[in-house]
């Protein structure tokens, strides 16, 4: 399926564009006219996966984060990518709770957040390579 | 990001206001860690009504710092009116350590009676 609307987005791994990041796909979500819950879910998934690519990805080195997003008829795919560091497990990475960076106090929770407040997330990741993060969600009002 | 602090006796109330994300994390962290060490902080209330956004970064600062409070011999509880932050605190077991009001009065009885 082509999509209606596309746009790209680069930027460095600075923990002030997590916030920028958020802004950014919201503005671009609110295209399909989302409800104001709808837009504070795709803001909270973004973050999640922004973080993620800062802190894991990167490990606080400076690389650059790619976001795409794409919008459908009624829906959205938003796709979150870093050349990091990777992941070796993905399924034990998206275990709740499980974290590789407890002393970070990070709670592990980022992919349960991304998942709960999103219809699908998918990952592509691997180890020295990079990962890709896609969150899927379709909108109850759009095209209304 | 902004945290203010007012006291009701011996119990520390934390008002958060704006957004917090990872970015906000260390300096919410550090900022009232520096209370949780004077002596006249025994309890604390997390004042989240301000926050416009906070995702699973601060389920690691509120855990990180009821731990330590709980290391003092205190409590901690939540004042949250946020669905979606609500359902943040709920999935990532908050819940079980820390109890959750609308208001502030309802928080100061339930460190009371705890
Ligand atoms: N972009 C990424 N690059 C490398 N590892 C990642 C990435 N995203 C997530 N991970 C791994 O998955 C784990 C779980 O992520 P998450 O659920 O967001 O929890 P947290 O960020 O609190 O650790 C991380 O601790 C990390 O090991
Ligand atoms: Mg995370």
């Amino acid at each position: 399926m082509q999509p209606v609307n596309e746009m790209k987005l680069e930027f460095l791994s600075k923990s002030s564009n997590e916030a920028f990041a958020r802004v950014v796909a919201a503005a671009f979500v609110s295209q399909l006219d989302p409800t104001i819950e709808e837009l504070a879910d795709v803001r909270t998934a973004v973050s999640e996966a922004v973080t993620n690519a800062i802190i894991h990805g990167y490990e606080n080195r400076i690389g650059i984060i790619t976001m795409v997003c794409r919008q459908y008829d009624k829906s959205v795919e938003i796709e979150i990518s870093d050349e990091g560091a990777g992941i070796e497990d993905i399924e034990q990475a998206m275990q709740p709770l499980y974290t590789s960076k407890p002393e970070m106090e990070r709670s592990g929770m980022g992919f349960t957040v991304m998942e709960s407040f999103m219809d699908m997330v998918r990952v592509r990741s691997k180890p020295g390579e990079g990962t890709t993060v896609t969150l899927y969600k379709t909108f109850s009002s759009a095209g209304k | 990001m902004e945290i203010k602090f007012s006291n009701r006796g011996s119990t520390l109330i934390a008002a958060f206001s704006g957004e917090l994300d990872h970015h906000f994390a260390e300096y919410a962290r550090n900022k009232i860690e520096r209370e949780l060490i004077k002596a006249t902080t025994r309890d604390v209330v997390f004042d989240l009504t301000g926050l416009s956004f906070m995702d699973s970064s601060g389920i690691g600062v509120l855990v990180g710092r009821y731990v330590n409070i709980r290391k003092l011999g205190g409590r901690a509880a939540i004042i949250c009116r946020n669905t979606r932050i609500k359902k943040i605190l709920e999935i990532s077991g908050v819940l079980k350590l820390m109890s959750v009001h609308d208001e502030l009065d309802h928080a100061l009885r339930a460190l009371s009676t705890a």
